[in-house]
């Protein structure tokens, strides 16, 4: 499993696997994971606490280095950047967005999305209309002043999904987005993505919420730093024993 | 399946009397496209044990140009009968659980592996929420009944997953 991709995937995986030493033990938290991503495509990562699906996410996104295997993105072989060539790849190609928000509390609304166009080197003038176009979308556009504290963990998250998306990255990593939010607000945000990802957005989504799993295109099952299922997410036809089975009044 | 029908039928018919058809529509009407609407056929089936049981009586009702339609209506014994279902706490859904039936003793038997069993189980509940997720967002706000039987569906859905994963890191 080297050389070369054979498909254009946007992102690839092979033998992917993370050490940890704790008190002069090895924990293997990642396993060898070989994982594919189309351009475009949707995929979920479930799996138990503790079953790798957030140290993987990190090291697709080089907020932790892998211990060996390789990542490829976009054609191009990723894992050994140093954190500033990480820096740089991430600031072009990679949005992520996190269970905490992760808000810079001392900026306005306005200056976390601005932030990144700027840093990627867009003038003040694109980065201000960008961020204008991209909180009016996701309705909180009169919060553009504010201190991110001020807002909802709702309205947070999609000042943090507008920064994410500042750059149109091909690829979007999300950790647990809908994580640290009410049902409605879970919905929104995945209003939210689901749009993007129509939009032809590539996401690769840790998620716990079977809810917000059943919208991707596929879904990959982590069990003790393995893959232990990859399969797409095939809704059950109307009408057969599926869905009714579950409505099923009793009585 | 008459079983689940008959309590609803009683309770549309302690409103008032109708007829068949009617009920059939006043069930689909309130509980929307997700419930499992029990077709004409098992509703005149339904109606007639219930007659047979003293629960319901009915007459024929003449009408213009069409044959005459039959009418039903609660007696006081299906009124008794309707209370008691009314009053009664209803059963948890999932006492019998077929999966977890499988899961434990096909194994067992050399039938199956276990981990192939949770990963057909997971791909198919995971392709049932997907289905509830579609129909919710096609059901009008409206209608509430609907939106909240949905709903609920998925709660139960999220628990049967829940439960997936805990016996994937008791039994794996």
């Amino acid at each position: 499993m080297s050389g070369t991709p054979r498909s254009p995937a946007l992102l690839r995986t092979a033998g992917l696997v993370k050490t940890y030493q704790a008190g002069g033990v090895t924990v293997q938290a990642i396993r060898g994971v070989d994982l594919e991503l189309a351009a475009g495509e949707f995929v979920a990562i479930m799996g138990p606490s503790g079953s790798g699906k957030s140290t993987l996410l990190h090291m697709l996104g080089g907020l932790e280095p892998a211990t060996s295997g390789e990542i490829w993105l976009q054609g191009r072989r990723v894992d050994g950047l140093s954190s500033a060539e990480w820096a740089i790849l991430r600031r072009r190609h990679i949005g992520f967005v996190f269970q905490f928000f992760n808000l810079l509390s001392t900026m306005t609304v306005a200056d976390n999305v601005e932030l990144p166009a700027l840093l990627a080197g867009a003038t003040g003038r694109q980065a201000r209309a960008r961020r204008e176009e991209l909180l009016a979308e996701l309705g909180v556009a009169d919060k553009a002043a504010w201190a991110p504290a001020r807002l909802s963990g709702g309205e947070q998250q999609r000042v943090a999904l507008a920064r994410a998306m500042a750059n149109q990255p091909s690829l979007l990593l999300a950790d647990e987005p809908t994580g640290n939010l009410d049902s409605r607000n879970t919905r929104d945000v995945l209003r939210l993505l689901c749009r993007e990802h129509e939009r032809g957005q590539a996401i690769l989504m840790v998620t716990h919420d079977a809810r917000v799993a059943s919208l991707a295109d596929r879904v990959v099952n982590l069990f003790d730093g393995m893959v232990a299922d990859d399969a797409p997410v095939v809704p059950v036809p109307r009408g057969g024993n599926g869905i009714r089975g579950v409505m099923e009044l009793r009585g | 399946m008459t079983g689940t029908v008959r309590q609803p039928l009683l309770a549309l018919l302690a409103k008032e009397p109708a007829h068949g058809y009617e009920l059939k529509l006043a069930l689909e009407q309130t509980f929307g496209a997700a419930y499992p609407s029990p077709n004409i056929g098992q509703i005149y089936v339904t109606l007639k044990r219930l007659e047979h049981d003293g629960l319901v009586s009915s007459q024929d009702v003449e009408q213009d140009r069409r044959p005459n339609k039959r009418v039903y209506e609660l007696t006081p014994r299906g009124r008794e009968a309707l209370r008691a279902w009314v009053d009664a706490p209803s059963d948890g859904p999932r006492v019998r659980d077929d999966f977890f039936v499988k899961l434990i003793l096909a194994p067992m038997a050399g039938l199956a592996d276990r981990m192939e069993l949770m990963n057909k189980q997971r791909r198919h509940y995971l392709g049932m929420m997907r289905a509830l997720a579609e129909l919710h967002s096609e059901t009008d706000p409206a209608e509430v009944a609907a939106r909240l039987l949905i709903e609920g569906a998925v709660l139960h859905l999220q628990a049967d997953l829940d439960w997936l994963q805990r016996c994937q890191e008791e039994l794996l």
